[in-house]
């Protein structure tokens, strides 16, 4: 996922010319830095071990000292782009006084990063899908939840799947399920909590698809209209293997081509005959696109070659943003969800480690997740999150009522006028409606190998 | 002997020793002057390579290569899809090639024949080159609010009421990715056409004039014969970067469409590396094959 926003260019000046001015303010101050450094690292050891570590939550008088130590600490973050933000960045620096770098990449190319280039990254932004390819690696570290005084907000869709009680488990890759290893250093996933945490949940969402109602002239509200001959040549899917399927998947299904066992392990008979049918309506001419990022699905949307399709919340409100019309459908099969989290890398260790450990932390004390909140994610804290919410703001993204006040994204833009609703309504209802979870299968070399076969016929 | 006699006598053999020091090393100069270039290419491009045909032959499993001699990703890029991308992209070769061919041709006779001043058509060449001062990536997108279901194109067709609903064949489909790939390549069929054509004598022309030969028959006995060598390298160029495009064909074929060059970046993106490497290897082969084919008909040593 990349995030593009308008003033791309003018952010991008701006970053350079901070990244300039951080490597002057290195220059400048590396002699009493570099003092500083080394009399934390002989003498002020101590204070840089765990226990010792204060917590954003806990500001006590030693935090100054530590921070000084943080000043030279550059955290090499990659991303799918999702939380990859100028003014995260910036925050980071101003709460934590420290920099982390982000690089947002493709899906892929982010798994990629992670699995055979650990020296080029310290945090990773991924997604819980990515787990069962990234953790085998060995490259993430076992997160200690025990240094996260935060871990008990997390939304228990994460640590036990169920958001009440008596939900029902999605299928597929869904986050509990690789949310925990079975020990420090360990890379077999636990079947149940455990202290040990691949990632720390930052965001996520329930996905459905979007429409162009001026241009549909009626509501969507199945997945199987994707297929629909009224729009032949007017829909997009999104071409990420492991999302693509499972909105194909929704789309068969629902279209009663179809029927599976467990959408989010598919057999490679099941594999085989969602793709003959997906190559059968690609041949007839019903897609007019796939895309493989965000700014493709806006253009696509908002220039009108796509009336119906994949899409990403954000990505529609980018859309709503540029004065068109744009609903991101509530359908009555329920959404396809998926969860973003940061992990560390296994090679972190000393004041980087403690200093990624408080970014951790950071994500979870609620400003971020207002910040992402206000685009239209969900928080992985939305307890937390509430706090740097208006009332108005919680009330709309997170309660599903009217609008009291215009909503404005973290940028300053409109996204919706007083009086509007949240397409799908409250977090209960979307969160509660998810049926199926990006995934990666046991099939799933099977998997990519007939998706592309899909993509390339 | 004399001390003078000695010391001739110790001198002979290191005057002999020097004289094969210096044969040897001129016999062995052509060699070590070629030994850096040999190093470079050994280094980047021979090891390189040797490595894509090894792990063309490894297993893998979701990111675990497994060195090993299976023949499995051949049979994935033998398959019927794959085969049928392969013939795509030589569809795109073709075409393409005869595109910019037919272009370049009369650009090129232009600005060598034409154009009398030396200043002015080495400025027109240099307008040729302006497009070439931004990215590919650019060029193509440019395109797509033009050719788009509600883009100038169509609106403008629209309103003069030449049709009546937009066409859609005009972005996202073999046409506008040949489209954009014609207004990317041109130039490299154009700049070896036009460098062979400035080279030709023009006493050749004026004495076929002067034998009484037709603009024509001078075009075609003449010109033609003696831009060969041009018109095959341009082809060797063109064709040799279509079937390795990726970009052009995603960005135009609205991710849709399907080339060689787009199926193994896909295979590497889903680190599918070994498949991509047997892909490679095979669109490698192709690549060489054809070239060494057309390398037959020049004399690319005469032209350089």
């Amino acid at each position: 996922m990349i995030k593009f926003n308008k003033s791309d260019k003018e952010k991008k000046q701006k970053e350079d010319d901070k990244l300039q001015l951080g490597r002057r303010q290195f220059l400048k101050g590396s002699g009493a830095a570099l003092g500083a450094a080394f009399l934390v690292a002989c003498g002020a050891e101590p204070a840089a071990s765990p226990t010792a570590v204060p917590t954003i939550v806990e500001k006590a008088a030693t935090v100054q000292i530590v921070t000084n130590s943080y000043k030279d600490v550059v955290l090499r973050q990659i991303g799918t782009g999702v939380s990859s933000y100028n003014e995260v960045q910036e925050k980071v620096m101003e709460d934590l006084g420290f920099t982390v770098q982000m690089t947002a990449l493709q899906t892929d190319e982010n798994n990629q990063r992670a699995i055979t280039q650990p020296d080029s990254w310290d945090v990773f932004d991924g997604e819980y899908f990515s787990l069962p390819l990234i953790v085998p690696s060995g490259n993430l570290l076992a997160l200690d939840t025990s240094r996260i005084p935060a871990f008990d907000s997390i939304s228990p869709i994460f640590t036990t799947g169920k958001l009440r009680p008596d939900s029902v488990i999605a299928q597929g890759t869904a986050p509990h399920k690789v949310m925990f290893v079975e020990g420090a250093g360990s890379t077999t996933f636990a079947t149940e909590q455990t202290g040990y945490a691949t990632l720390i949940p930052t965001i996520y969402n329930a996905d459905t698809l979007g429409y162009r109602p001026d241009l549909t002239g009626r509501p969507i509200e199945s997945w199987a209209e994707l297929l629909n001959e009224e729009w032949q040549g007017k829909t997009a899917i999104l071409d990420i293997p492991s999302i693509g399927i499972m909105d194909a998947a929704m789309v068969v299904e629902s279209a009663g081509l179809m029927s599976f066992g467990d959408k989010g392990n598919m057999t490679k008979e099941e594999l085989d005959q969602v793709t003959d049918i997906l190559k059968e309506y690609k041949a007839a001419g019903q897609f007019r696109a796939f895309w493989k990022d965000f700014n493709e699905s806006v253009n696509l949307m908002a220039s009108g070659e796509v009336v119906v399709q994949s899409m990403w919340s954000p990505a529609v409100t980018a859309v709503k943003a540029q004065g068109i019309e744009c609903v991101y459908a509530p359908l009555k099969e329920g959404y396809r969800a998926w969860g973003g989290g940061i992990g560390l890398n296994s090679n972190l260790e000393g004041v980087a480690l403690d200093a990624a450990y408080e970014y951790i932390n950071w994500w979870l004390t609620g400003w971020a997740g207002a910040f992402v909140g206000r685009q239209g994610y969900y928080s992985s804290s939305p307890e937390n999150a509430k706090k740097y919410l208006t009332e108005a703001e919680w009330d709309f993204w997170y309660d599903g009522k009217e609008a009291s006040v215009a909503m404005i994204d973290p940028f300053g833009t409109e996204l919706e006028p007083a009086g509007a609703l949240r397409d799908g309504g409250s977090y209960e209802d979307r969160m509660g409606s998810v049926v199926v979870w990006n995934s990666v299968m046991e099939e799933q070399d099977y998997l990519v190998q007939k998706w592309n076969e899909f993509i390339a016929s | 002997m004399t001390p003078d006699q000695l010391d001739d006598h110790a001198n002979a053999p290191s005057v002999t020793h020097t004289w094969r020091t210096r044969s040897l090393l001129h016999a062995a100069r052509p060699y070590l002057l070629a030994s850096p270039f040999v190093l470079i290419l050994t280094l980047f491009l021979i090891l390189p390579v040797m490595a894509i045909v090894v792990i063309s032959f490894w297993r893998y499993s979701s990111f675990v290569m497994t060195p090993d001699f299976v023949w499995d990703n051949y049979k994935i890029v033998f398959s019927e899809t794959y085969l049928r991308t392969f013939l795509n992209t030589f569809r795109y070769a073709l075409i393409v090639w005869c595109l910019t061919l037919v272009i370049a041709f009369p650009i090129s006779y232009f600005l060598a024949f034409e154009i009398r001043s030396n200043r002015m058509r080495t400025a027109l060449f240099l307008l040729c080159t302006v497009p070439f001062l931004t990215s590919n990536l650019i060029r193509n997108i440019a395109w797509i609010p033009f050719l788009g279901r509600h883009g100038l194109l169509n609106s403008g067709l629209l309103a003069i009421g030449l049709i009546t609903e937009p066409i859609e064949i005009f972005l996202y489909s073999d046409v506008s990715i040949i489209l954009s790939m014609v207004h990317i390549y041109t130039l490299f069929m154009v700049a070896p056409i036009f460098n062979t054509m400035v080279r030709i004598d023009h006493n050749l022309i004026e004495a076929a004039r002067d034998l009484g030969a037709s603009q024509w028959r001078i075009l075609r006995e003449v010109i033609m014969p003696l831009s060969s060598t041009g018109v095959m390298i341009g082809t060797i160029f063109v064709v040799s970067m279509v079937l390795g495009d990726f970009a052009t064909v995603s960005i135009m074929g609205g991710g849709q469409r399907a080339s060689a060059g787009l199926a193994i970046r896909k295979m590497i993106a889903s680190l599918q590396y070994p498949t991509a490497a047997a892909m490679a290897v095979v669109l490698l082969i192709v690549t060489l094959l054809f070239v060494s084919v057309l390398m037959s008909f020049v004399d690319v040593k005469k032209e350089l």
